[in-house]
């Protein structure tokens, strides 16, 4: 009994502690937006150097993945400042951990227009970060470039998407899935915003093709006990799993995913959000066979490629894969010099207005700006996990796909939003 | 029926990770008094002795046999060190060490960002544990899970055995009785509160072994077990081994039965809502400690 009535007390200190430490950071959020209509927000571009700020998961959940972007961007601005810099001015980065918690995003973002007055902010991996600082990025008028896919039905005035957007990767991977027979599906994700949105448009493109939705399970981010969703994907009498679980869930879902005896052979997983790094750190006996949906492998053909694989693995190790977020992140400094240069200023309106149509030979294929909705053309791509940890590209979408974040012009997706 | 079986095997899965996790608390937290806020960071580092081992050995069949000792140690020496060097001073004030250990519990977690780096890691199972069991018409049985089984069963025993045989499992008991008879009957008390501190967190150390089996190590994993750890501990009755074992089965198949009919978060509901009803019926807990100390 003693012990109950102690610890609920240690939780009500726990409880208004923590209270206490949001009304405080609350405060800070207001001085802060006070500042922002004076030049205290403004980017500083005075110097001989610019100020960029790069924003990753250097910790926590995430790192597993966002490390990763972290040292592709840090790659293309050294890469940039040999070459002479952006408008004759040196890059200097500025790193800032968002350690996989989306209050952390925000506050290190607003660190970064306020207080280093980056020119430019270049990171976020997961939809609810990004939907964290978003509304930063818009207050202090400040660019953020996003490397990551998600789940579309979204446009920020302040934010380049240089990642792929559901008609970009989703839809062509169901496509794929409807060619090979495989229309039952089970739908496996973390419980976040990316997830839940693609699943939505999961069941709306299912029900306009004729494919079935056996099942959807969530786990929480960071979960890593997948024995019973596991069991239910294996009773359900899917074809395929589409799997949208983010971070090292995926290790557990995996391990466990073997354990149960499934292959890639007697039910394939499509999976969205891992990538070749992924695939190395959670062993490549549990994943060989399985499908992913992307816009870039490490085997993608072209000469971009070969020099984009042998610059960062000269920088960071030779056994280190590159992969589609890195990739996206790498392009995105160069996507950001050339709107700059096109523009002829670091003012964000003028950046702004320069961005569409700027084109790039990219590691990925050739891709293009739009400016209307600040995305890029991109080409699908989906792959298969090889026995040496790579993927092997199975089917690609031919040509750059033009994004549409809204799915208009699918007429199934009418009534999503 | 196969749904049942499988369903009813993941729980009793499920409540072997609870149970290894709440056994070191079941000593510490139920027959000390001391709310160990660290005792997730003992299983970090267990997970992590694990890891280290697997680099410099190649097999991962040996690297697990070898990580199960070294772990026992080398957690149950961090938490003997953190008995000797702050705990020690607390002992009548028992919502200190929840701050104190909570303190701790960030400086190991931010210690082992420092050795190991940021990014989570993982070690590959042993052959033998990557495969199941399967028993016919759909029913399989998970190897690295019955390992785990076997191995919180195994824990179990012993810690019975320990308790019930040995000179050193009367005196604990005599000083979770009544510590101020026991230290005038000649019981040097603070030398057993260290080695009960000692099985205690090596035991958090063997579930971080486990634990390897079936996720990804990084510094904060502790923290997702924690919560569910104490729970076992508290519902089973503070300090009896009886009722952390039921209840961690019993909340592991609650659990799994729950996620199979309804969702992950749904489930997580339903268990804490049926949790709070059972300690308003029988606050003690399933079972109680009956002591003739006055505290």
């Amino acid at each position: 009994m003693s012990g109950l009535s102690i610890s609920r007390r240690g939780l009500l200190t726990g409880i208004s502690a923590v209270g206490a430490s949001a009304a405080l950071s609350a405060c800070g959020a207001k001085t802060g937006s006070d500042t922002s209509s004076a030049a205290g927000a403004k980017a500083d571009t005075s110097g001989d150097t610019v100020k960029v700020g790069l924003l990753n998961s250097l910790s926590g959940t995430m790192a597993i993945s966002e490390v990763t972007v972290h040292n592709a961007l840090l790659l293309a601005v050294k890469e940039i400042n040999a070459a002479g810099g952006v408008l004759g001015k040196k890059l200097k980065p500025i790193s800032q951990d968002g350690a996989s918690d989306w209050p952390t995003f925000a506050e290190k973002a607003e660190a970064l227009i306020t207080d280093d007055k980056v020119a430019a902010t270049f990171g976020c991996w997961t939809s609810a970060s990004r939907k964290a600082v978003k509304p930063v990025f818009e207050r202090y008028k400040s660019p953020l470039f996003y490397p990551v896919q998600y789940e579309g039905l979204e446009e920020s005035p302040y934010i380049f998407y240089i990642g792929a957007t559901t008609n970009q990767q989703i839809v062509p991977a169901l496509d794929y899935l409807k060619k090979q027979g495989l229309t039952k599906l089970y739908l496996v994700g973390s419980d976040y915003v990316f997830p839940r949105t693609a699943n939505k448009i999961i069941r709306a493109y299912a029900k306009a093709n004729g494919m079935e939705i056996k099942g959807e399970d969530y786990a929480p981010l960071g979960s890593t006990e997948f024995s019973t969703i596991v069991n239910k994907v294996k009773d359900a009498g899917a074809d395929a799993v589409f799997n949208t679980l983010n971070g090292d869930s995926n290790v557990a879902f995996f391990k466990e995913y073997k354990s149960a005896g499934l292959t890639a052979k007697s039910l394939p997983v499509l999976s969205v959000s891992i990538a070749e790094e992924e695939v190395k750190s959670i062993g490549t006996q549990y994943l060989e066979g399985q499908l992913t949906a992307w816009n870039y492998y490490q085997t993608t053909p072209g000469a971009a490629n070969t020099k984009f694989v042998a610059a960062y693995q000269a920088a960071y190790g030779k056994d280190k894969p590159t992969s589609d977020p890195m990739e996206a992140a790498y392009i995105s400094v160069y996507l950001w010099k050339d709107m700059v240069e096109k523009a002829g200023s670091f003012d964000i309106a003028k950046v702004k207005a320069a961005s569409d149509g700027i084109e790039l030979d990219a590691p990925e294929g050739k891709v293009t700006v739009d400016g209307a909705s600040q995305h890029v053309y991109k080409t699908a791509r989906i792959g298969r996990v090889g026995a040496d940890g790579l993927i092997e590209e199975v089917w690609n979408s031919g040509k750059p796909i033009k994004p549409d974040p809204y799915l208009k012009g699918y007429s199934w997706a009418s009534g999503l939003s | 029926m196969t749904v049942i079986l499988n369903q009813s095997f993941t729980g009793i899965s499920i409540g072997a990770v609870l149970l290894l996790i709440a056994l070191g608390l079941t000593l510490t937290f139920g027959q000390m008094g001391v709310i160990n806020m660290a005792h997730g960071e003992f299983i970090m580092a267990g997970a992590y002795t694990t890891y280290v081992l697997q680099k410099s050995i190649s097999s991962a069949g040996v690297s697990l046999l070898v990580a199960l000792p070294l772990a026992f140690l080398v957690a149950g020496a961090m938490g003997a060190l953190l008995e000797w060097l702050l705990i020690r001073r607390l002992y009548t004030r028992p919502l200190d060490t929840l701050l104190v250990t909570w303190g701790v519990s960030l400086m190991l977690q931010q210690l082992a960002r420092d050795i190991f780096g940021a990014p989570n890691v993982q070690t590959s199972a042993p052959d033998l544990l990557t495969g199941n069991i399967s028993l016919g018409g759909g029913i399989t049985f998970a190897n690295s899970r019955l390992f785990i089984l076997g191995l919180a069963l195994l824990c179990v025993l012993g810690l019975t055995l320990i308790l019930r045989l040995t000179p050193l499992g009367r005196r604990i008991r005599a000083v979770v009785q009544n510590r101020d008879l026991a230290e005038v009957s000649g019981i040097a008390t603070g030398q057993v509160d260290r080695i009960t501190f000692f099985i205690g967190s090596g035991l958090a150390g063997v579930a971080g072994v486990a634990l390897t089996l079936v996720g990804p190590i990084g510094p904060t994993m502790g923290t997702n077990y924690i919560v569910d750890a104490f729970l076992v501990v508290v519902v089973g009755g503070i300090g009896r081994l009886k009722g952390s074992v039921i209840t961690a089965f019993a909340l592991g198949v609650l659990q799994s039965v729950l996620e199979y009919s309804t969702t992950v978060s749904v489930a997580k509901v339903i268990v804490l809502v049926a949790i709070v009803a059972f300690l308003q019926w029988r606050p003690q807990g399933l079972y109680t400690l009956r002591t003739r100390s006055l505290a």
